[in-house]
C-alpha cells in the first residue's frame, strides 16, 4: 500500500549513534565529509575507512542497508574513478601506453583515493539519515542555524516549512490513492499509452489533488491560528537538547582523526 | 445563576463574496453561554452555525453588535491572544488540524506557541493527553492513528493551552461511529470532570440530545433554545427548519399523532422503550 510508506530512510534503533545529540551529528557529518577529503596518504586513507567501519558498527544497522545505499552510486563511482585515471600526466615512465590512453602509477593511486572518498562520504552521510528521524533532523536543524537569522534569514519558517511538508506527505499520498482509485473506477486508463498520453491521463489527478491541497492549507492555517500560532517570536520549545558525555567524546574523537589525517600529511610522502 | 462566559449580543456578520451581495451569514443574535455548561449548537447546512462559533475566538469579527469573552471584548485587536487561550477550538477534519508528525509534538504546539517554558509544557502536554486517553500514544506517527484519535489528539493540542472553553465545529462529523462514540465520551468527561464548558456544534440529534442545553439556529438566528427535552419535543417546528429529532423521539410523536397515547418527550431509546413497555401495559390491563 502506497500508505505505508515511510519517509527520509529512518532506521528505529537504540543504538549509541541513535542516542548522539542530533545537533552533534549534523556538525559531525560535515566534518566527516571535510575529513575525507584531507588525506593524502595510504595511512590517512585508512583511517578515514577505519572511522567509517568504526561508525557502522556502532550504529548496529544490518550491513544490507548500508549496501543498499552504495549500491546505487557504485556506478558512477567506478566510471570518475576510470575517467580519472586518464587524466593524470606525470615525469617519468607510465605504466602503459596504447593508442591516446596513458595510465600512469599516480593515475591508479588518484582513482583508488577518489573511489574511497566518495564510498566514506556516503556511508557517512546515511549514517545521520538512517539514525536520526526526519522531524529531529528539522529541529536540530533550525537550532544549529539559528544564528542565521541575524543575517535575515527566516529560519523558524523554514523549519516549520519542512515540518509541514513531513507531515503532510503520507496525508497526500494517501489522497493520491484514493483519486487514483476514484478516477479507474469511472474509466480512467492510467496504464497505457505513449508517454504524452499518459501525462496527459496524470491531469485528472492532479487537479483534485492540488484543489483539496489548497483547502487543506487554508483549515490547517485556521486551526494554526487558533493555536495562537504567530511565528517564531517569542516561542517557546518543549524538547531542549543536552550535550551529554558522549556527545564530546564523539566531537573529540573526530576532532582527532582530523588531526591524524593532517599529521601524516605533513610527515608520510604524500601519494598523491 | 452561574456566570456567564461567552456572550454574543445582537450579531450581525456579512459575508462579502465578490462582486455580489454581501450574504448575511449571522442576523442578530442574542445568546450567553454560562461555565461549565454543555451546550450544543444545532442547525442545517448554512443556517450560520460555524459562523457563530468562529466569532467566539476572534476568527471572524462581527459586522454589528459585539461578542464577548470572559467579558473581553473580541474587537480589541490586543486582546485577541488572551481570547484564543481562553476559547479553545476543535475544527471538523482531524487531518487537516494537526501539525508535527508525533503525537506529543503536535500537543506541544499550542503552549510552545504561547511561550510557557519547556518543563510546564511537559507536564501540560502529559495532562492533556492523559485527559483524552491518548497518553500511550505520545510517541506514534499523527498520520497513523484512526480518525478518533486524530479528534481527541486535536483535543489534546487545545486543553495543553489551558482554555476555559472548548468549541467543537463538527468534531465528529468525518469520523466513523466508534470513533464519534470516542470523541463524545471525552468530550463529556472534561465537562463533567474537569469544569470544562463546552459547545458543540454538530448536526447529529443524539449527540445534541446528551448536552444540557440545544440551541436551534436557522436562517442566521436563534430559533429555539431550551434543554433537549423542551427543544425537541417542538417536533414540527424542527421539521420547518429542516431538521431531524433523534429517531426515539421522532417514533413516540408518530404514535402520540395516530391517537396512541404515548409520552413524547422522550429522548433516548431507553426512555422510548419504557414509554411503550408503559403503552402496553396500560393497554393489557384494559383488556
Amino acid at each position: 500500500m502506497l500508505k505505508d510508506i515511510t519517509i527520509g530512510q529512518f532506521f528505529p534503533g537504540n543504538s549509541l549513534l541513535h542516542r548522539l545529540d542530533p545537533r552533534v551529528k549534523i556538525v559531525l557529518t560535515i566534518a566527516f565529509i571535510a575529513a575525507v577529503f584531507v588525506p593524502k596518504t595510504w595511512a590517512g586513507l585508512l583511517l578515514a575507512m577505519a572511522f567509517s567501519v568504526m561508525a557502522v558498527a556502532l550504529s548496529r544497522l544490518p550491513f544490507a542497508l548500508i549496501w543498499k545505499s552504495i549500491k546505487p552510486i557504485l556506478p558512477i563511482v567506478l566510471i570518475t574513478a576510470l575517467l580519472s585515471v586518464f587524466y593524470v600526466r606525470e615525469e617519468g615512465d607510465p605504466l602503459f601506453s596504447w593508442w591516446i590512453i596513458t595510465v600512469y602509477k599516480k593515475g591508479i593511486f588518484n582513482a583508488v583515493f577518489l573511489a574511497s572518498r566518495i564510498v566514506c562520504l556516503i556511508v557517512g552521510s546515511s549514517l545521520l539519515t538512517y539514525t536520526t528521524e526526519p522531524t529531529t533532523l528539522t529541529d536540530a536543524l533550525e537550532r544549529l542555524m539559528k544564528p542565521l537569522r541575524l543575517i535575515r534569514v527566516p529560519v523558524h519558517d523554514l523549519a516549520m516549512m519542512m515540518t509541514i511538508a513531513l507531515r503532510f506527505i503520507p496525508t497526500l499520498i494517501e489522497e493520491t490513492d484514493k483519486i487514483m482509485s476514484a478516477q479507474k473506477a469511472r474509466g480512467a486508463d492510467l496504464e497505457s499509452g505513449n508517454l504524452m498520453q499518459r501525462i496527459r491521463a496524470l491531469m485528472p489527478i492532479m487537479i483534485p489533488l492540488f484543489a483539496s491541497s489548497f483547502r487543506r492549507a487554508y483549515e490547517l492555517a485556521t486551526a494554526m491560528e487558533c493555536r495562537c500560532y504567530n511565528g517564531g517570536e517569542g516561542r517557546t520549545r518543549m524538547k531542549s537538547y543536552r550535550m551529554a558525555a558522549r556527545d564530546y567524546v564523539a566531537l573529540v574523537l573526530t576532532a582527532m582523526l582530523i588531526a591524524g589525517m593532517i599529521v601524516l600529511n605533513v610527515f608520510l610522502p604524500n601519494v598523491i | 445563576m452561574s456566570e456567564a462566559i461567552l456572550q454574543a449580543e445582537q450579531v450581525t456578520f456579512e459575508y462579502n463574496s465578490g462582486d455580489a451581495e454581501p450574504v448575511k451569514a449571522l442576523c442578530g443574535v442574542e445568546l450567553t453561554v454560562t461555565r461549565g455548561s454543555f451546550t450544543a449548537l444545532l442547525g442545517h447546512n448554512g443556517c450560520g452555525k460555524s459562523t457563530l462559533a468562529k466569532q467566539f475566538n476572534a476568527l471572524l469579527l462581527p459586522t454589528g453588535g459585539r461578542v464577548l469573552v470572559e467579558e473581553m471584548d473580541t474587537a480589541d485587536e490586543s486582546l485577541i491572544p488572551q481570547i484564543r487561550r481562553t476559547v479553545g477550538m476543535v475544527l471538523q477534519n482531524p487531518d487537516n488540524q494537526l501539525v508535527s508528525t508525533v503525537v506529543e509534538e503536535d500537543v506541544a504546539f499550542g503552549p510552545e506557541n504561547l511561550g510557557v517554558e519547556p518543563h510546564e509544557i511537559r507536564i501540560r502536554v502529559d495532562e492533556a493527553l492523559k485527559a483524552v486517553g491518548m497518553y500511550d500514544y505520545r510517541h506514534h506517527a499523527a498520520h497513523k492513528l484512526s480518525g478518533g484519535q486524530k479528534q481527541r489528539v486535536a483535543i489534546a493540542g487545545v486543553l495543553a493551552m489551558r482554555p476555559d472553553v472548548l468549541v467543537l465545529d463538527e468534531p465528529t462529523a468525518m469520523l466513523d461511529p466508534s470513533g464519534r462514540k470516542e470523541v463524545m465520551q471525552t468530550v463529556h468527561r472534561l465537562c463533567r470532570e474537569h469544569g470544562m464548558t463546552v459547545m458543540l456544534i454538530t448536526h447529529y440529534m443524539e449527540e445534541a440530545a446528551t448536552a444540557d442545553r440545544v440551541v436551534v439556529m436557522e436562517g442566521g438566528k436563534v430559533m429555539l433554545d431550551g434543554t433537549p427535552r423542551e427543544v425537541f419535543s417542538r417536533v414540527s417546528t424542527l421539521r420547518e427548519a429542516a431538521l431531524d429529532v433523534p429517531q426515539a423521539t421522532e417514533l413516540c410523536y408518530e404514535l402520540h399523532k395516530h391517537g396512541i397515547e404515548v409520552a413524547t418527550d422522550v429522548l433516548t431509546v431507553e426512555e422510548c422503550v419504557d414509554a411503550l413497555i408503559t403503552l402496553l401495559e396500560a393497554q393489557h390491563g384494559h383488556s
